[in-house]
């Protein structure tokens, strides 16, 4: 224990001083002193756990694993009918042929589309690059302006960096303390030059839904484009593309339940959407995303949004059971927890926590018999505060200290449970070791402190 | 019975359905078969038109294939057991 202890302390140590230097004081240092983490191994500090075995996953916001209902459907594709979806001249192909259409029908289904107007792509990614870059380059001669928000996902963000760099204008909205845009807002940004919104429907990070029926009638009323990224709430609510004035929509496989590396994009007939294609070649799938559509990976899409249309009531009921259960025992046992993220316009399944006074890396080591992620799985890799966090204006400390527990069609109760108290005991143990919580209880309001440089 | 579907072939699809989901190696697979399984037979309780009970009735036997099958695959590519299934040993 002692040799883990060991390990792991200092970097707790270090991590503390490097959040505390750059503000340049020398008071944590000291009272750290004081109190030396000694080999006697007191039990509160101990992170020794008895507990063995594969952690529990808690990061369905990353991917999904495969419903086996899905992988059921499309193994005879990767067994059996291995043709060739656009060879014409046998019965290979004209089997592919016939999965895949019937996929296209399950996934326009969902959302109330003409089976036309669903196009397979690799990923969200790819649905996101085609439709930004796509429709931004397609209109360029008479609209470049192209607007979206803070808090998208990176490879729209990317994206529009790189239409930026051919010379596009671009409006990245702010977004409030609750991660919602203001319409009022996106209304004054819209000009005769724009040709494209692209806001996401639920946030990967903190779960906010915006709301996209009003910009989808604002947009269309300013007869301007809007796409939205619907990687995260696919699946999840009731999505209606004609109700909601949708005109591109980015949909992603394995965060339905489906496989990895394979997606779709919704790109509307009437009034039709034109994008330049981005990969040239066999012009498949309209001449928009050219290469062979992947067979079993595109059955088990249609196979997965199918199955989450007959499941969606039933899902989003356990989501909110689950969240309302875990989120319940977070707030009986420990203060400071404040959720990130609008709490009534959000997903259910997705909870983004900052714990005041922990450095959520620390927890996140701590807690290694569950798979957590403190934001993004982009950005898991590196240790700076989630940019979605910043854009909704959440303090550097606690954005630091940020947590997403993503919930699943497949999470057990056992497991929240499980999942809470192992949080509120961590977090007890780590503001146990905190200087700053200590000076919190006696008073102190930290936010006051002049901390004196050196 | 006019849906051609009897209450014993109900209750014994059921208890099949159930002894089946009981074989999935996934811990979380596992649950998941078994409280849907039970849910859906509860949900579909008051079901009375022949033709409903018919379609339900041929749903489940078709998920009872798809979960012998999966069960198999599963059992073919076992993990180690997760932290919580260790905690009651």
């Amino acid at each position: 224990m002692f040799r883990l202890a060991n390990k792991i302390i200092p970097a707790i140590n270090k991590a503390l001083l490097q959040r505390s230097s750059s503000k340049g004081n020398g008071i944590v240092v000291l009272l750290q002193a004081q109190r030396p983490f000694s080999d006697k191994g007191n039990e509160q500090f101990s992170i020794k756990t008895e507990d063995y075995g594969r952690p529990l996953y808690f990061d369905a916001q990353a991917t999904t694993p495969m419903d086996p209902r899905v992988l059921d459907a499309m193994m005879p594709y990767f067994v059996s009918y291995y043709g060739n979806p656009h060879s014409r001249t046998h019965a290979y192909g004209w089997e592919s042929e016939a999965a895949v259409e019937k996929a296209r029908e399950q996934v326009a289904s969902l959302i109330g589309a003409d089976p036309k107007e669903i196009i397979f792509t690799s990923g969200a990614t790819e649905s996101n690059n085609i439709s930004v870059k796509g429709v931004a380059r397609f209109y360029a001669p008479r609209k470049k302006h192209v607007v979206t928000t803070q808090i998208e996902h990176k490879c729209v963000l990317d994206s529009c960096r790189a239409l930026e760099g051919e010379g596009f204008k671009i409006t990245y909205l702010p977004v409030g303390p609750n991660g919602i845009i203001d319409l009022k807002e996106l209304e004054s940004a819209l000009t005769p030059e724009t040709s494209l919104v692209s806001i996401m429907m639920v946030n990967n990070e903190i779960g906010v839904k915006q709301p996209v029926a009003e910009i989808g009638a604002l947009c269309r009323s300013k007869k301007v484009f809007f796409h939205t990224d619907a990687a995260q709430a696919m699946g999840k609510m009731p999505i209606d593309v004609n109700k909601m004035n949708i005109d591109l929509m980015s949909i992603s496989g394995h965060k339905v339940y489906g496989p990895k590396g394979v997606g779709a994009l919704y790109i509307r007939r009437r009034p039709r959407v034109r994008v330049e294609p981005i990969q040239s070649g066999g012009g498949q799938e309209r001449g928009m995303r050219s290469g062979t559509v992947p067979t079993p990976l595109v059955v088990g899409l249609g196979a997965a949004c199918e199955l989450s249309g007959r499941e969606m009531a039933y899902d989003h009921a356990r989501m909110e059971k689950l969240s309302q259960r875990f989120l319940d025992k977070i707030s009986s046992k420990l203060t400071h927890v404040i959720r990130n993220g609008d709490p009534i316009h959000t997903y259910p399944g997705c909870i983004n926590l900052s714990f005041a006074y922990v450095e959520g890396e620390s927890l996140l080591m701590a807690l290694k018999d569950i798979a957590l992620s403190s934001g993004s799985a982009c950005t898991s890799a590196s240790l700076e505060p989630s940019y979605v966090l910043r854009a909704i204006g959440t303090d550097e400390d606690l954005a630091h200290s940020s947590i997403r527990f993503g919930f699943g069609r497949f999470t057990t109760v056992e497991e929240v449970d499980y999942t809470a108290e192992k949080t509120i005991k961590h977090v007890e143990r780590l503001r146990e070791m905190s200087p700053l919580w200590e000076m919190v209880q006696e008073g102190v309001d930290i936010k006051t402190i002049q901390w004196s440089q050196h | 019975m006019s849906s051609g579907v009897s209450k014993t072939q109900i209750l014994s699809m059921y208890k099949l359905l159930m002894r089946e989901s009981q074989k999935f190696a996934n811990y979380n697979f596992r649950s998941y078969a078994l409280r849907r399984v039970r849910d859906a037979f509860k949900e579909n309780k008051s079901l009375s038109e022949p033709k409903a009970i018919k379609k339900e009735f041929e749903y489940a036997k078709e998920n009872l294939n798809i979960i012998r099958r999966q069960a198999a695959i599963g059992d073919m590519y076992r993990t180690e057991k997760l932290v919580i299934e260790n905690l009651n040993q």
